[in-house]
């Protein structure tokens, strides 16, 4: 049993799990959205002197950092407890684009050797963490909504602006990838 | 207030989902966007197909919250510009991070500690939207 969980798990498994997350928040009486806890946590951190936009009744969303320490202790359970013996399966097309950029594939969830503490002090490093979370804090709150919040509970809920968004997401994500990576990479 | 620890039982469930799924995976989200794998699309794909079935039942009442009350979801405000220009936004810093908002806590604790930086970074951006919010097009 346990050799079945530590295997990686296939997208049709993965996939209603998420929404199964999805629906026990809305019968705890909360929603599926992670971005908003971003919010809390900058209001919690006194924002609301500088803007208005911060002063929001963040202990009513109080359940939703609950929620996000919960999925935290999570990653550290499945790393420590659930981790596979089997090769990620990387599509071979994938690995070998991003090799013509530099980027090795070295069997890890992420580039080890961009996603490290030295690298914080490579303007490559700084693009790719600080301005690239930059761009998720600042995009998910003008956009209303990440993955969970549009992807998945407004999509749900067949709800226009989610598409919309989903559809900005995947614009984004096209042209980072596909012209501005070559530019971020190739130097 | 609610009662908090079921909130953080889920949130254990599913960050062990995220983790397993390989949704946390920067190399995942890079195949997404390069349309090389299946994997990404198939994970969403499935989690919204069972989540429309979960909104409609829903919303006939087949569903209720813990206090047998009606589960009720909010429409989204109208609007254009800024699901499409701050989704653009949020896209591309998904493709650089390869981590949405999710990842990013559930990355923090796999023990890539690098990631508190991606998280301040990212409050640095939400605190951002909140100076410029109302100069921006909505």
């Amino acid at each position: 049993m346990l050799e079945i969980l530590k295997n990686p798990w296939p997208w049709y498994i993965s996939g209603p799990l998420i929404s199964l997350t999805m629906v026990i928040l809305m019968v705890l009486g909360g929603h599926f959205g992670i971005s908003s806890t971003l919010r809390s946590i900058c209001s919690i951190l006194g924002a609301g002197r500088v803007a208005e936009f911060f002063r929001f009744d963040w202990e009513a969303q109080g359940w939703n950092l609950v929620f996000v320490l919960g999925a935290i202790f999570g990653g550290f359970l499945a790393s420590h407890f659930l981790t596979a013996n089997t090769a990620f399966t990387i599509h071979r097309d994938t690995i070998e684009a991003l090799k013509a950029l530099g980027i090795s594939f070295q069997n890890e969830y992420l580039p080890t050797d961009i996603f490290n503490w030295a690298s914080l002090a490579s303007p490559k490093g700084i693009l790719i963490m600080v301005l690239g979370g930059f761009m998720v804090g600042f995009g998910t709150r003008w956009a209303g909504g990440c993955t969970s919040g549009h992807a998945m509970s407004g999509l749900s809920n067949l709800q226009i602006p989610s598409l919309i968004a989903v559809i900005g997401f995947f614009i984004g994500g096209l042209i980072m990838t596909h012209f501005i990576f070559p530019f971020i990479f190739s130097s | 207030m609610k009662k908090l620890f079921p909130f953080f039982l889920t949130g254990i469930f599913f960050g062990i989902v995220m983790y397993k799924s390989e949704a946390i995976s920067w190399f995942r989200i890079q195949e997404m966007f390069r349309f090389d794998s299946f994997h990404m699309y198939g994970i969403i794909g499935s989690a919204l197909g069972c989540g429309l079935l979960i909104m409609q039942a829903a919303k006939r009442g087949i569903i209720r919250d813990i206090n047998s009350e009606n589960i009720i979801a909010k429409n989204k405000e109208k609007g254009v510009y800024r699901y499409l220009f701050g989704g653009t936004i949020f896209g591309m810093g998904w493709a650089l991070t390869g981590a949405c908002p999710g990842p990013l806590y559930i990355l923090l604790g796999s023990g890539y500690s690098v990631f508190i930086v991606v998280i301040l970074s990212a409050m640095l951006g939400v605190l951002s939207y909140g100076l410029l919010k109302d100069k921006l097009p909505h």
